[in-house]
């Protein structure tokens, strides 16, 4: 049996997914990235050789931020590819719209008969994206899954600013005020879901299902709310924070 | 012989500053004047026929920033800002030794910026049309040029004569078709320089005082590289228009990640590339001045409205060069060109060429992201 691998070192967390030759998933890992995306290479080098699947015998890409720090990959592949390419095999789709709220980039693609169409990265601000999330969640002294979930009983309230600094002032300011906790927390999402949506919307080409992946798939609520703004239905699947490792992987096939 | 100073800091200027400094002040030694300009609606031939050397103040470097940011928003468009900080720190050596700072209305950044290089310099600014198709556009910027030949002859005790006029309009025009005839190499499938040394060298000569030299350098750089293959080009790499705001502080970013993702860029519609370069003015005619306000007022810039010259140009230029892909640069809040870049998406998708559009500034904060995003771009115009 022929085996491939990917390796997506995203800037919060590294994935690691391996696929056979009938392109199934049969290995998958996460791991934090930590402060050097060389050490993490070799961190997930070594959890691969344990699992079995020595990187020195199968062919591996690299994608993600940290995409040329894997000294042991074969090619280099930005994240936007094999997103696209994860997507459609995950979700079994040719035309879809990818949406990936990643750590500290927010990815929309319009996917074509398997082909990137066109595809947005928010700009170097942290708006919409899991960071933005993560930062509000410390605030609030809870971790970013208890965030979503809290969200979902909250509404009525709203946070204006678009930077994560002054957003950080106005939850504060808000937990002054005596805000109940789980009205800030929609807020918050409410917030990532607006961002996402105004972006979503500058993609003339974004059509086909919208399939959510990332980090922040996991989040019914979050599913919900980009569900509830955009007017279309929202599909995510389990392994939705691996679509850019099993991209990845799907272009090593073919290596 | 007239005594220049230099700047006070002039001894921790790096070598190349300093150099740029001493040609100047020579020059002003020999009894030269010197005009400073920042934009390609900017009558060059008014000026030369002044007798006046012309060179271009627009700011490409991070460094006066933070200076700049003491007087100016910064929420503005990068190029204004180290334009401006360069005036204020003293480090451009072209602005510090300008006799004359000459601006046009184009957008309302550099309008308002060129009020408060006024407090501190002698600037001159032309009101250009905000577009070329209303019926008095053309006899407007007419007026406007003539204002401005009244206004050099009476400022230096100059005389500008129709036969000054022409000579320095056939000057110019040799220049423009020798600029022209270098970027037009790149037609070919067998690129003979990458878009990074084309840049490099049409950004330099331009700051070549002497004319003549300039096309002679560029003419023979031209020959020289007809029938031949550069080493620095990725064969069959995707083939990349450029278009949008000025990219000189942006260049490395910008230029190098479409190189470094296999691409090549082939055409620069912007102000450092074949936009003006292909505005001919006539030599023939009747009204030299008539002549260069209808050549000028032809350049396709954003702060036109509309700016129609541009959306016709564009896609012919796709063509001629053979694009793959265009992308299209604006620097960070420059309104013009981030708005117009809906219409030029849609022109590039009715053209069947895909477009990618960037905003970006001089900082090199984003430079990962950037070369991703180019890198993706690549990758979606297939291998
Ligand atoms: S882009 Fe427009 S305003 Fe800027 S230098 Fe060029 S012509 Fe002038
Ligand atoms: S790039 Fe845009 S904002 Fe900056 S000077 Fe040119 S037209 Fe103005």
């Amino acid at each position: 049996m022929k085996y491939a691998i990917g390796i997506d070192i995203g800037s919060t967390c590294a994935k690691a997914a391996v696929l056979d030759e009938n392109k199934t998933v049969v290995f998958r890992l996460v791991q934090p990235t930590g402060w050097s995306s060389v050490d993490t290479a070799e961190s997930l080098r070594k959890a691969l050789c344990v699992a079995g699947f020595d990187p020195a015998d199968h062919p591996v890409v690299a994608t993600g931020y940290g995409r040329i720090a894997v000294p042991y990959a074969k090619k280099a592949i930005t994240e936007i590819t094999c997103h696209a390419r994860g997507a459609c095999r995950l979700f079994g789709l040719e035309d879809l719209t990818v949406i990936d709220i990643g750590g500290q980039d927010t990815k929309i693609i319009a996917v074509k008969d398997g082909l990137v169409q066109d595809f947005l990265m928010n700009d170097k601000c942290s708006a919409g994206t899991g960071r933005f999330l993560e930062v509000m969640a410390n605030t609030l002294a809870l971790r970013p899954g208890e965030l979503c979930d809290l969200a979902r009983l909250g509404g009525n309230t709203s946070i204006s600013s678009m930077c994560t600094v002054f957003a950080e002032s106005e939850v504060i300011s808000l937990i002054g005020r005596g805000e109940k906790r789980e009205n800030i927390a929609f807020a918050v999402v409410d917030s990532v879901v607006q961002k996402v949506v105004s972006q979503a919307g500058k993609l003339a080409e974004a059509t086909g299902a919208v399939c959510l992946t990332g980090g922040l798939c996991q989040c019914d609520y979050v599913r919900e709310a980009l569900e509830k703004a955009l007017g279309r239905t929202v599909t995510t699947c389990a392994d939705g924070r691996f679509a850019g490792a099993v991209g990845a992987a799907l272009s090593g096939l073919k290596l | 012989m007239a005594d220049f100073l230099l700047p006070a800091a002039f001894e921790e200027y790096s070598d190349a500053r300093k150099a740029g400094f001493l040609k100047v002040k020579a020059a002003k030694e020999q009894g030269r004047k010197v005009a400073g300009c920042f934009c390609s609606f900017t009558p060059l031939e008014i000026l030369d026929a002044a007798g006046l050397l012309t060179v271009s103040l627009c700011g490409m470097s991070p460094e006066t920033i933070p200076a700049a940011e003491t007087e100016l928003p910064r929420n503005l468009c990068p190029l204004i800002k180290s334009s401006y900080g360069f005036y204020l720190t003293d480090k451009c050596p072209y602005t510090y030794f300008a006799d004359v700072i000459v601006g046009e209305t184009t957008c309302d950044g550099k309008k308002k910026m060129y009020e408060l290089l006024g407090r501190g310099k002698n600037t001159y600014v032309l009101h250009l049309p905000q577009g070329r198709d209303v019926p008095y556009a053309r006899e407007m910027w007419t007026e406007e040029l003539r204002r401005f030949v009244r206004y050099l002859e009476e400022t230096f005790s100059v005389q500008i004569t129709d036969e000054k006029l022409r000579e320095a309009i056939k000057q110019r025009n040799a220049l423009r078709a020798a600029r022209c005839r270098l970027m037009e190499l790149l037609r070919e499938d067998d690129l003979p320089i990458s878009g990074t040394e084309l840049y490099t060298f049409l950004d330099g000569i331009g700051f070549n005082f002497d004319i003549d030299d300039a096309i002679a350098k560029t003419l023979a750089l031209a020959d020289d590289l007809s029938a031949q293959k550069s080493q620095k080009v990725t064969p069959g790499g995707k083939r990349v228009l450029v278009t949008g705001c000025p990219i000189g502080g942006v260049f490395q970013k910008v230029v190098g990640a479409v190189e470094r993702a296999g691409g090549n860029v082939v055409c620069f519609e912007n102000c450092s590339g074949i936009k003006p370069s292909r505005c001919m003015v006539d030599e023939q005619a009747a009204d030299p001045i008539q002549a260069i306000a209808d050549a000028y007022l032809d350049i396709g810039c954003a702060v036109m409205t509309p700016d129609s010259k541009r959306f016709e140009t564009l896609p012919a230029l796709m063509k001629e060069f053979r694009a793959d892909g265009v992308l299209d640069v604006a620097l960070q809040a420059c309104h013009t060109y981030l708005i117009e870049g809906r219409s030029i998406r849609d022109i590039c998708k009715e053209q069947g060429v895909p477009y990618m559009a960037l905003e970006t500034d001089y900082a090199t904060a984003d430079a990962g992201q950037i070369d991703t995003r180019i890198a993706a771009f690549m990758e979606t115009l297939g291998e």
